[in-house]
This record gives structure tokens, C-alpha cells and sequence, in this order.
């Protein structure tokens, strides 16, 4: 596993140690240990049910941890109510309360601050300039479109100044465009405000576009924590690597392991695979490969045969037909049956205008790759 | 606020029915409600006749409850005004609840309006009209051979008990899909078969639960039997109030105890068949 | 298909009057008819022990305004607010455990509250009559203690009791029903924005769910207006409520006209809350639609 890129701040914000969630026989958090730097978009990101929502809401004090502890700012939360917490959050529904209008939804956590009247309204029409609804201050929460009644959400809580700002999936109730839109917005408005925030989301992409570091969480544990980047390209094993997009995984055996280099093969190709990274496993140890569909290239069986890599040039080169191919627009997918049987993906860009920018189905092609496009994972 | 504040434990912010103040006012309710009925429970085996303090355990005075033929009589009368008017208020019930949810017709808001008014008028008000429509304006003979002199009481029974059974149905109407009826239509099905084998086993839930309400709405009704009693038509409920108007006896707990157990039994009963009924067809 | 369909949509008119025409009948004549006559007799006159004679006369309903009966009239809706009142503040914490119980919770809950609703009236009236009495427990109790015997049965308190135990369950349900499709994220969002719990509910909860306390309220304040067993069996001289009033005029007076427009007021009573009720509904439906 590669390490994430320089952090923004250097200074720990939120710790988790060794917390751990159970509701009765249900363990929703495992003793999860998480840092979050001042100034970060985190992101906690997951297939449902793999507890970061209940992550992100034991943050908030909504919910207690079974165990562990939860520090915020180096403080001990434990025991500490969501009502006394220097955190904010913007829910799923939004949770906008129907019977106030905006400004007085906005205005609502100051009042309980008991902040004057005048910086409470100063610092109310500023939240909402903020997320461009200042037009809208006195309009009524059902008179709002859900996009405007999340930004309502938004400002409700960054108003408070909070340390950390908690977002529990904020686009997933968007229509496709808005949530686009919101996207590069929020991501433009916590740059402006600088608050820390947490994100909970599934969606991979809204992740890896806004975070600048996701955790990715299965089954209550923690899988990796990384860059979006990281992520992708360098997943800490094979749960991660088949999260975040689309991979081909091969089964197989190391049969070379060097500091720079490593061999496997695997029965499901017939030829071996090259890598130029070490994997320090035991030989003959039982390892998969994963190949991104975007990195392998494609070209027609009457063209010569690829050439491998210099150290191994029987490696990274096998052929197949084209069994099915859909035709995305900006690429196109296709499954490539080999000779040992083995369907592997391939996504190849459709760089130039053509009126059949797709190879048809039963087109036989040699696959190749670099040694830098595998990725070699022990678990 | 510190009661709600730090407590170890658990417990999340949302946790209210794990609040001990909270607790201890719906602790607080629940006695409220069932010392009065524990009491009148435990009096009911008092070796005693004033019922004042504990004299001994004693069930002598259901001896002389079953003894007691009027009360036995009036007992039989509410079974049997129960059974039947339960039986039609099922039917009436179910077929308003489908004319309502499946058609569009003139005076349809009329209909829904008036079918829900003996759920909300008072039960005084529908007493004294009963009381006047069968003395008066459709007198029901008073030497019917049994059961056919309840005719009056079963009635009006039947009258406040089906739109109950209505409004219940229709609520479980709302949760089907038009379209397995349509499908059933489309696979051949007639109109009334289609209503009978997709749309009744969906309501049977229902069914059962508007049973169980039209029974105990029947076994419960004093005021409106009050006023449609004649003096051989007597129902229990009636035949207790003239014995408590009297006095507070054992032999009156001894029969309000038997009403109860079979109400509390019945609703037991009801709540389990219904809750595997639905089991079941959310099961599959 | 028939010309009739073009009226009746939904399903064949066949099928329609299947399923419509026995509901039909029966209510127009074991309802709307027996109604119908108690309110033609209202403005009528007596002639024999149970013949009336219909001649337009509103002298009845001028009778009603009499103090005498105007005080009834007001004692019951007194009865019937503080009855509501109370049931509301006793019900209303009730609910909220019971919302936010766990499922096996939330089912006991719903069993204690709906068992002695299912118990038959009587029995329950009875029971209370039976703790209250001067021979009571209570009164035992305080007996022990060198305080009493107070007379609680026969009493306005007694009254007020009997209608709180008997109609509390009216409350609590339709506050369960409202208080549970509360999408629990507002109260959540509340306490996030620094609101304690006392607030959040007085500031938060208790707005949002307004109109289901009001059909709550609707709902307990309804019956508890026609109360005539409670006031009967409790109650002393001085406790009536209308229902005693229409019972005597029907059952011992014999003046039935008078009875009549007695039980029609409490009619048009009823009948004028849940109206307004259902106007406060569609203001706010309205409101809801902009």
C-alpha cells in the first residue's frame, strides 16, 4: 500500500481510536482507528450497510460508541450531547424545518447561541449569500426545490462556525445535472469557508471529485485511507480495487519477486504478467492481479504480435475475441474472451470521428500492457 | 436538562424510551390505568362481601355469577348480537371499503361523508334515533322467539360497527397494487373473480382486524343497546350497569372479570393471527 | 360497455352496484331515516306519551337557549376541554416513548395503552368506581395515613378522571401515528444546531406535528363531549352533561321534541369541529401547495 499525498494541514482535527458500534449482535463499526486533518474534505465512502454513515453520526453524538474513544480538537467527546459538539451536519432529507421560513431556519442554531440580533443577522445573510439563496431568505421550505432547500441545510449549519462540517450523502437525494453542479459547489464552498468536512457517500465518483481523501469502509472496517488518486491506482487489496471502478482480476502465483519487479502467473491467462513493482510475498504465494480495463490495449489478431516487456517478453501479451461491445460515446466497452476462457474487460477511448468506432463482436484482437499497469494484491 | 445530559452507556440522543423520567411517566400512565382493573380483578376472588380489604382467596362469588340465570341470559344475548352483527359488519364493511376505493361515482363524497358519520356522531344522539325508529316509525315485534327478538339491538349494532370496518379495510386497500388486479384481469380473470382472488386475500389483515373491532365495538356498546333494549332484550353490559347502580359487589367484579379475559383473549388472539398473516404474505 | 359507465368509473356499473347497493341501503335506512325523524321531531310538539306532531316550531331550540341548559352546555364543553387537556399532557409523553421504543417495546407499549381501550366501558367505569368509593382503596389508603375519608365519587374530580381513563387511549393513538412518520432528522438536525431536548421538542416537534395533535385532540374532545355513562356512574347532582339531559327528556320526561333538539345541538357541535378541523386541514394543504 502506497502512502497519501502530503496532507493539507499537518494538524489532527478528529481521532478515532479504536472505536467500535454494535447495535445488539450487529457490529456496525469494528475498531476503527481514523485521523482527519484541520482543512480536509474527507470522505467516508462505502457500500451500504459498512457503517459510515454510523461513523459519521457518532461524530455527531447522535449516536454513543460501543467502545473507543472520539476526539475532536483533542477533546474527549464522550458523554458530550450533539447539542454541545462543535460540529455541524447537513442530513440526508436535509431535515429543513417545514414550519420556518429560510432566514429563520438559518437563524435558528444562532438563537440558541444567543448571538445578538444584529451580527445574527449579518452572519444569516452571509450564509446565504454564501450558497446564492439571499433572494429566497423569507420563502418557505416547501416552497424551495430540493437543490435550494440543501443549500438551506448548508448554510443552517456552516453558520455556526462549526469545527467539522458533517455531510450524511448531501447529493444523493439531487436530480444527475444538479448533482453535478452541487458537486464542484461544495467542493468551491469549503475551499472558500476552509471548515473541515466529512462526507458519507456510496458513490464513488462524488467521492474521488470532491475528497481530498476518502476512507473506504467494508462490512465496518476500515479498507484504506488514501488520496482519491491512491485509491484508484493503488488499492490496498482486492475489496478496494473492485469498489472503485472496474478492474479484471486475475488469480495466481508469484513466481518472481524482486525490490523493483514481480512475475505471476495464473490460469486464467496464457501468458504470464509483469509488473514493475516488488510485492514482498512468499514465494509461490497466492496473489491477484488487477488489470484496469483502460489499460489494456487492443489491437487486431492480423496485426503483429505485441512485444512484451524486455525482462520477460512472453509477459503482458494475450489474444482473444471480442464477444460483446457497447458503445459508450467518449469510449467503448468491451468483454474479450480468451483462449483459457477468462472474460477480460477493456475500455478503449474513441480518439478520432468514425462511423464504426467500435470493433464488431466476433473480431479476434492481441490485449497488451505495460509493466506498469498491473497492480499486484496479497488480500 | 442534566436528567437527559451525561449518562454512560448506549444510549443515543434519541434514545426518549430509555430516559428514567420518561420512564417513570409511562410507568406512572400504565398504573393509572390498570390498578383500577388489577383491583376490581383481585376483589373478584375477596372472601368478602364488603369488598374493603383482603379476606381471603375465595372463587364462590363466580359460583354464584353462573347461578345467576339473568345474567347468564344477558350474557348469551351479547355473544349473539356480537357474532352476527360482527358478521355482517364485516361484509357491509368490506363491500363500502371497495365501492369507495375502486369506482368513481355521483354523490361519492355524499356516501364516504355519511357511511363515516356513525363512527363521529354521538353515541347519545344514535341511541335516542334508534330508540325512536324501532318505537315508533319500524316497531320490531317484542315476541320473537330467541334470537330473533335481539333484531333491534343487532341493528344498530351492526350500523355503528361496519363503517369501523370499513375505514379499516380501506386503509389496507390503499397499500394494493391496482395492477395485480389488472393482471388478474388480463390473464382472464372476471371482474368478481378477480376481485375475489387477488384483492380479498390482500385485505384479509384487514379482515381479521375489523372482525376483532366490530365484536368488541358490540360486546362494548351500553349506551346505544340502552337506549334499543327492551326489558327481555337485555345485554350484559346493560344487566351490569342496573346491578352497579345499586351497589359495588363481588359477583359484578366476578362478571366484569369474565368480560374481560375474553376481551383481552380475543384481542391476543387477533393481534397473533393478524400479525402471521401479514408475516406471511410480506414473507413471499 | 353501457351508457351508465360514463357515471361510473372504476369498474363495470355491474360490479359497482354489487358491492354498493347493500351498504347503501342499509345505511339510508337504519341511519339516515332514524336520524332524519329525531330531526324532524326537533320542530315538534308532544301530543301522547310517544306520539309527536311535526309543526315547524323552533320553540325547542329557544328552550335550549335557556340558562339552564346553556349551563349544561357549557359544563360539558369545560368537561370536555380539561378532559382533553389532560389527556393530551398525561398522552403526549407516552407517545413519544412509545415512537422512539424498540419494536418489541413499541408493540407492549401499544398493547397497554390499547387493552383497556378494548376493555368494555362499563367494566372500566366500574373499576374506578370501585377504587374511588369512600369504602375504596384510596381512601383506605389515606385512611392509614389520618387523612379522610375524602368523597371522591359523585364528584366533578371523579367526572374529570373517569373521562381522562376512558379516553386517554383516543389520545395517544393518533399522537403514536403522528408522532412516527416525524421524519426523525429534524429533531436530530435541532439538537445538532445546539437545541436541548426540552426545546427541541416545544420548538421543533410540537409545530411540525401540529395538525396531528389537533385530530388528536378532535378525537379525544369528541366523545368526551357525548360522554353519558362516566357522568352517570361518577358524577354527582351537580356533574351532568348533555347525554344525562337527552336521556331523561327520551327515557323519563317524554319530551321528545325537546330531546330532540338537544341531541341535534350536540350534533351541530360535533359536527362544527370536525369542520373546522378539516378547513385548518385544507388551509394547510393550501399553504403546503405554494
Amino acid at each position: 500500500m502506497s502512502t497519501s499525498p502530503s496532507p493539507l494541514s499537518g494538524k489532527t482535527l478528529i481521532r478515532f481510536e479504536n472505536v467500535s458500534k454494535r447495535f445488539g449482535s450487529f457490529i456496525a463499526v469494528d475498531n476503527v482507528s481514523l485521523d482527519i486533518e484541520a482543512g480536509e474534505f474527507f470522505s467516508l465512502l462505502g457500500p451500504s450497510g459498512c457503517g459510515k454513515t454510523t461513523l459519521l453520526r457518532m461524530l455527531a453524538g447522535l449516536e454513543t460508541p460501543t467502545e473507543g474513544h472520539i476526539l475532536i480538537d483533542g477533546v474527549d467527546m464522550a458523554g458530550i450531547p450533539p447539542n454541545r459538539r462543535p460540529v455541524n451536519m447537513v442530513f440526508q432529507s436535509y431535515a429543513v424545518f417545514p414550519h420556518m421560513n429560510v432566514a429563520d431556519n438559518v437563524a435558528y442554531g444562532l438563537k440558541i447561541d444567543k448571538v445578538p440580533k444584529a451580527e445574527r443577522d449579518a452572519r444569516v445573510a452571509e450564509a446565504l449569500a454564501l450558497v446564492k439563496l439571499s433572494d429566497f431568505a423569507h420563502r418557505r421550505p416547501d416552497q424551495l426545490s430540493g437543490g435550494q432547500r440543501q443549500r438551506v441545510a448548508l448554510a443552517r449549519a456552516l453558520v455556526k462556525r462549526p469545527k467539522v462540517l458533517l455531510l450524511d450523502e448531501p447529493l444523493s437525494a439531487l436530480d444527475a445535472k444538479l448533482r453535478d453542479a452541487m458537486r464542484a459547489e461544495l467542493a468551491q464552498i469549503q475551499r472558500d469557508v476552509g471548515v473541515t468536512f466529512v462526507m458519507v457517500t456510496h458513490d464513488q465518483d462524488e467521492a474521488l471529485a470532491m475528497a481530498s481523501r476518502c476512507a473506504l469502509m467494508n462490512r465496518g472496517t476500515l479498507q484504506q485511507v488514501a488520496a482519491p488518486g491512491d485509491l484508484y491506482e493503488y488499492p490496498a487489496n482486492r475489496f478496494v480495487a473492485d469498489f472503485i471502478g472496474t478492474i479484471n482480476l486475475f488469480e495466481g502465483t508469484l513466481s518472481t519477486d524482486e525490490p523493483d519487479h514481480a512475475a505471476v502467473t495464473t490460469a486464467a491467462l496464457d501468458a504470464p504478467i509483469h509488473v514493475n513493482h516488488g510485492v514482498t510475498g512468499a514465494p509461490d504465494a497466492r496473489v491477484w492481479v488487477g488489470i484496469r480495463p483502460e489499460k489494456i490495449a487492443m489491437t487486431p489478431l492480423d496485426a503483429p504480435r505485441p512485444t512484451g516487456p524486455e525482462a520477460l517478453p512472453q509477459a503482458n501479451v494475450t489474444s482473444g475475441i471480442i464477444v460483446t461491445s457497447a458503445y459508450l460515446g467518449s469510449v467503448t466497452l468491451y468483454d474479450v474472451e480468451t483462449a483459457t476462457g477468462t472474460i477480460v474487460k477493456v475500455s478503449s477511448p474513441n480518439g478520432e470521428r468514425s462511423a464504426n468506432p467500435a470493433l464488431p463482436t466476433g473480431t479476434s484482437v492481441w490485449l497488451h500492457w505495460t509493466p506498469t499497469a498491473p497492480v499486484v494484491l496479497v488480500n | 436538562m442534566a436528567l437527559f445530559g451525561k449518562k454512560p452507556g448506549d444510549k443515543g440522543p434519541l434514545d426518549y424510551a430509555n430516559r428514567w423520567p420518561l420512564r417513570l411517566w409511562v410507568g406512572a400512565v400504565l398504573l393509572f390505568l390498570y390498578l383500577p382493573l388489577a383491583s376490581l380483578v383481585l376483589f373478584s376472588f375477596n372472601d368478602s362481601r364488603r369488598t374493603i380489604r383482603w379476606e381471603g382467596f375465595t372463587v364462590d362469588w363466580y359460583g354464584k355469577m353462573m347461578g345467576d340465570d339473568a345474567l347468564i341470559s344477558a350474557f348469551a344475548n351479547s355473544l349473539t348480537i356480537a357474532a352476527i352483527s360482527t358478521l355482517f359488519s364485516v361484509v357491509l364493511g368490506t363491500m363500502t371499503a371497495i365501492a369507495l376505493w375502486s369506482f368513481r361515482f355521483p354523490g361519492k363524497g355524499l356516501f364516504d361523508g355519511v357511511v363515516t358519520l356513525p363512527i363521529v356522531v354521538p353515541e347519545i344522539c344514535m341511541g335516542v334515533a334508534m330508540l325512536v325508529f324501532f318505537g315508533t316509525i319500524a316497531p320490531w315485534p317484542h315476541d320473537l322467539v330467541w334470537p330473533f327478538d335481539l333484531g333491534a339491538i343487532t341493528i344498530a349494532h351492526i350500523t355503528f360497527s361496519f363503517p369501523f370496518v370499513a375505514v379499516v379495510v380501506r386503509a389496507r386497500l390503499a397499500s394494493f397494487n391496482r395492477e395485480m388486479e389488472e393482471a388478474a384481469r388480463d390473464l382472464g380473470a372476471s371482474e368478481l373473480g378477480a376481485l375475489r382472488d387477488v384483492l380479498l386475500p390482500h385485505v384479509r389483515p384487514a379482515l381479521i382486524s375489523g372482525a376483532l373491532l366490530a365484536f368488541t365495538l358490540s360486546l362494548d356498546d351500553f349506551v346505544i343497546t340502552f337506549f334499543t333494549a327492551g326489558p327481555n332484550t337485555v345485554t350484559f353490559p346493560v344487566k351490569i350497569y342496573s346491578m352497579v347502580r345499586f351497589s359495588v359487589t363481588p359477583e359484578v367484579n366476578a362478571a366484569s372479570t369474565v368480560l374481560m379475559a375474553i376481551t383481552v383473549a380475543l384481542t391476543l388472539i387477533g393481534m397473533k393471527l393478524q400479525g402471521r398473516d401479514i408475516a406471511q404474505m410480506e414473507g413471499h | 360497455m353501457t351508457d351508465k359507465t360514463s357515471h361510473i368509473s372504476g369498474g363495470s356499473s355491474g360490479a359497482f352496484w354489487a358491492v354498493s347497493l347493500a351498504p347503501i341501503v342499509w345505511i339510508v335506512l337504519f341511519f339516515v331515516v332514524p336520524l332524519s325523524v329525531i330531526w324532524s321531531y326537533s320542530f315538534g310538539r308532544t301530543l301522547g306519551l310517544t306520539e309527536v306532531a311535526v309543526t315547524g316550531t323552533l320553540d325547542n331550540y329557544v328552550r335550549v337557549f335557556d340558562p339552564v341548559y346553556l349551563l349544561i352546555f357549557a359544563k360539558s364543553l369545560t368537561f370536555a376541554a380539561i378532559t382533553t387537556a389532560i389527556c393530551l399532557i398525561v398522552g403526549f409523553p407516552y407517545a413519544l416513548v412509545m415512537t422512539f421504543a424498540t419494536p418489541r417495546g413499541k408493540i407492549l407499549l401499544l398493547l397497554g395503552i390499547m387493552l383497556p381501550f378494548w376493555t368494555n366501558l362499563l367494566v372500566r367505569t366500574y373499576a374506578l368506581m370501585a377504587v374511588m368509593r369512600t369504602e375504596g382503596w384510596i381512601n383506605d389508603g389515606l385512611g392509614l395515613l389520618g387523612i379522610g375519608p375524602v368523597e371522591m365519587l359523585h364528584t366533578n374530580f371523579a367526572v374529570v378522571t373517569g373521562l381522562v381513563y376512558v379516553h386517554l387511549p383516543f389520545i395517544v393513538l393518533p399522537l403514536f401515528s403522528t408522532l412516527d412518520r416525524l421524519d426523525r432528522s429534524l429533531i436530530e438536525a435541532s439538537l445538532d444546531l445546539g437545541a436541548g431536548h426540552l426545546r427541541t421538542i416545544f420548538q421543533i416537534v410540537v409545530p411540525v406535528v401540529l395538525p396531528g395533535i389537533l385530530s388528536a385532540v378532535l378525537l379525544c374532545f369528541i366523545p368526551a363531549l357525548g360522554s353519558y355513562l362516566t357522568p352517570d356512574l361518577l358524577g354527582g347532582p351537580d356533574s351532568q352533561m348533555i347525554a344525562s339531559v337527552i336521556e331523561r327528556q327520551f327515557k323519563r320526561a317524554n319530551d321528545w321534541p325537546f330531546g330532540a333538539a338537544l341531541s341535534f345541538m350536540l350534533m351541530y357541535l360535533t359536527l362544527a369541529a370536525m369542520v373546522w378541523r378539516a378547513w385548518s386541514d385544507r388551509r394547510a394543504g393550501r399553504k403546503e401547495a405554494h
